[in-house]
């Protein structure tokens, strides 16, 4: 601690400079936090999505749809429990701005397959009975005051009805909580299908996919492999995936965050290493003289290289911590645009790990220049 | 009386690319503790390089160099550092102040390397600059001290680490005649007060009368010694 000050005062003896290389330094571990949090997140939802629903779609496209008749086919697989389809809607309410999440789906299965979804017993009853009827979330309900009872003129980008309307009018049957499924990415607005089916003037008789709950996760690939088998060589072969897997997928359609993410901060960091480096260098070659000075009045060699390694790490460290903390106020500012997120402690670890590895390999070149300083030769200006 | 520094047939030979240069030839010196000795020469004479010698900067061709005691010539890079912050106060042409810290924290980096406290640090620097007069400039920075002022900051740097033997390089080549007349006066009263052997490279000859002895090199020999009446 007693070398703060001469390590304090070294790191600020040319201010600009040092503020440049540290706001260089904070954009990137920003860039660094953002990216690597959305990541990171994604990957934890991935990893709680659950093993026992399995995901079958269309082998050639998923937006090409099945029909609706392997329904049976399907739930006649040994080891499936229960198979309930969900048709994308496009649904919007006054303008396309005002995008929903709305899913056609069957509501008696529905629920069944998805059993965490917090609705009433009377609600999905409702929904049964009422063929305009719709179930919608909680924060789509307080987005729009929607309430149950409220007329709602939805209206698809998609699915043109008979009469040549967009407009599907549904009532709201009853309000879900769907948070125990990720609520920043889970529908959360279900019309019944048969509504969708009966008026619609093309697609009739089609599901995007269906969703299958089975008995014994660790049999999950078995059944996705018979489910497929099933339909193999026909018109609409089909392709099954677990839960993770089917939304990785679909994610990978979005491109490959992982892959761009790293690549980024990849590009990012190997930049960062050349500007901190030639800092830090720029740093010793003008205080070679002081560094001469240091070794005159007693520090020996490794003392000198621990004062220019502590200058590269409060450097990178500190706008290190900087970045990440501007990415959790980021992540905090667009939450409720995006859902919930937030950096994990992962990433600091890992945006901390990344400043010190920085700090020792920028500082390693200016480090062994400074060992190499002949005190008679560096006092007498040579 | 024990010398302070006892200089045996050394020599220092720098290579500049395939030429050899010798700078000094076969110099025996001996310097008493509580003496204060000017060199004196033309430039080139070896002067700068004989005190480098002494100071344990610069390591001999030939020939045995002992201060306070130690072989210094036989000590390695690492204990040679750890010798020089025991026993060698430095003063310079152009003082060597780090230029971002202020006079106090300057006088305190030598304490840096030794086990004492903050406070014991702080009171020690107190009492240094206190002594070269400058107690009220504790908090400035070299750039808003004069040179003269400088060089007492400097001089306090070499006193606080209470070294036996200060190696005052042209300390007063860069000052007016007034200023430089207080830091010799100021030399002078830790050699005469304090015990402080003192060893100062000059070309100012009213700056060596100063000195309890003048020794005057030529070429890198010794051509003369003489005692005077400072």
């Amino acid at each position: 601690m007693k070398y703060l000050s001469l390590v304090w005062a070294g790191l600020w003896r040319k201010k600009v400079r040092t503020i440049l290389t540290m706001l260089s330094i904070v954009v990137a571990f920003l860039l660094f936090g953002l990216l690597q949090g959305i990541n990171q997140g994604m990957n934890h939802v991935f990893r709680s999505l659950n093993a026992e629903r399995l995901y079958v779609q269309s082998r050639l496209n998923m937006n090409d749809g099945l029909p609706l008749a392997y329904l049976e086919k399907i739930r006649s697989v040994p080891g499936v429990q229960a198979v309930t389809h969900w048709s994308y809607f496009g649904g919007f309410y006054q303008n396309a701005q005002n995008s929903l999440p709305v899913f056609a789906v069957d509501a008696a299965t529905q629920f069944i397959v998805y059993p965490k979804i917090k609705v009433s017993e009377e609600q999905v009853e409702a929904l049964e009975r009422t063929r305009t009827g719709a179930i919608i979330g909680t924060e789509i309900a307080a987005k729009y005051g929607w309430k149950i009872g409220d007329r709602v003129p939805l209206r698809t980008s998609i699915w043109t009805n008979r009469e040549g309307s967009d407009v599907y009018p549904v009532d709201v049957v009853g309000i879900m909580d769907i948070s125990a499924y990720d609520a920043g990415s889970f529908p959360a607005f279900y019309v019944n299908y048969e509504y969708l089916d009966a008026a619609r003037a093309f697609g009739t008789g089609s599901v995007l996919f269906f969703v299958v709950s089975v008995a014994d996760p660790r049999r999950g690939s078995e059944i996705a492999a018979s489910i497929d088998a099933l339909f193999a060589n026909s018109p609409f072969e089909t392709t099954t995936q677990t839960e993770q897997v089917f939304a990785q997928s679909q994610m990978k359609q979005v491109g490959d965050i992982n892959l761009i993410a790293n690549s980024i901060v990849s590009a990012a960091l190997f930049t960062l290493l050349f500007l901190t480096g030639n800092t830090m260098m720029q740093s010793v070659r003008e205080r070679i003289p002081e560094f001469a000075l240091l070794k005159t009045l007693g520090f020996p060699d490794r003392a000198v290289l621990a004062l220019i390694f502590s200058e590269a790490f409060v450097l990178c460290v500190l706008a290190a911590l900087i970045g990440l903390g501007l990415a959790q106020i980021a992540f905090g500012l667009i939450s409720s645009v995006l859902g919930p997120l937030s950096l994990p402690p992962v990433v600091i670890e890992m945006g901390v790990s990344l400043a010190v590895l920085l700090a020792l390999v920028s500082g390693s070149l200016p480090a062994w220049r400074s060992t190499r300083i002949n005190i008679v030769d560096a006092l007498a200006g040579r | 009386m024990t010398p302070a520094v006892r200089l045996n047939r050394i020599a220092k030979t720098y290579s500049r690319g395939l030429q050899k240069v010798e700078v000094l030839h076969s110099l025996s010196l001996n310097i008493d503790k509580g003496e204060f000795v000017s060199i004196m020469g033309p430039s080139g004479s070896g002067k700068t390089t004989l005190l480098n010698l002494i100071a344990g900067l610069d390591a001999p061709s030939a020939g045995e160099i002992e201060v306070a005691g130690e072989r210094i010539d036989k000590l390695s890079r690492g204990r040679l550092s750890v010798w020089r912050a025991r026993n060698i106060g430095f003063v310079f042409q152009f003082y060597n102040l780090l230029p971002v810290l202020s006079a106090a924290r300057n006088v305190e980096v030598p304490l840096l390397l030794t086990p004492l406290s903050g406070p014991q640090r702080k009171q020690r620097v107190a009492a240094a600059l206190q002594l070269v007069g400058l107690a009220d400039r504790a908090e400035h920075k070299p750039s808003e001290l004069s040179g003269g002022q400088q060089q007492r900051v400097s001089i306090a740097r070499a006193l606080v680490a209470d070294a036996a033997l200060f190696v005052c390089d042209e300390p007063t080549g860069d000052l007016d005649r007034e200023s430089a007349e207080g830091i010799l006066q100021l030399l002078q009263m830790l050699n005469r007060d304090q015990g402080k052997t003192i060893i100062m490279v000059t070309h100012d000859p009213l700056a060596a009368d100063h000195a309890t002895r003048q020794v005057r090199m030529d070429k890198g020999r010794l051509v003369n010694s003489i005692a005077t009446a400072a």
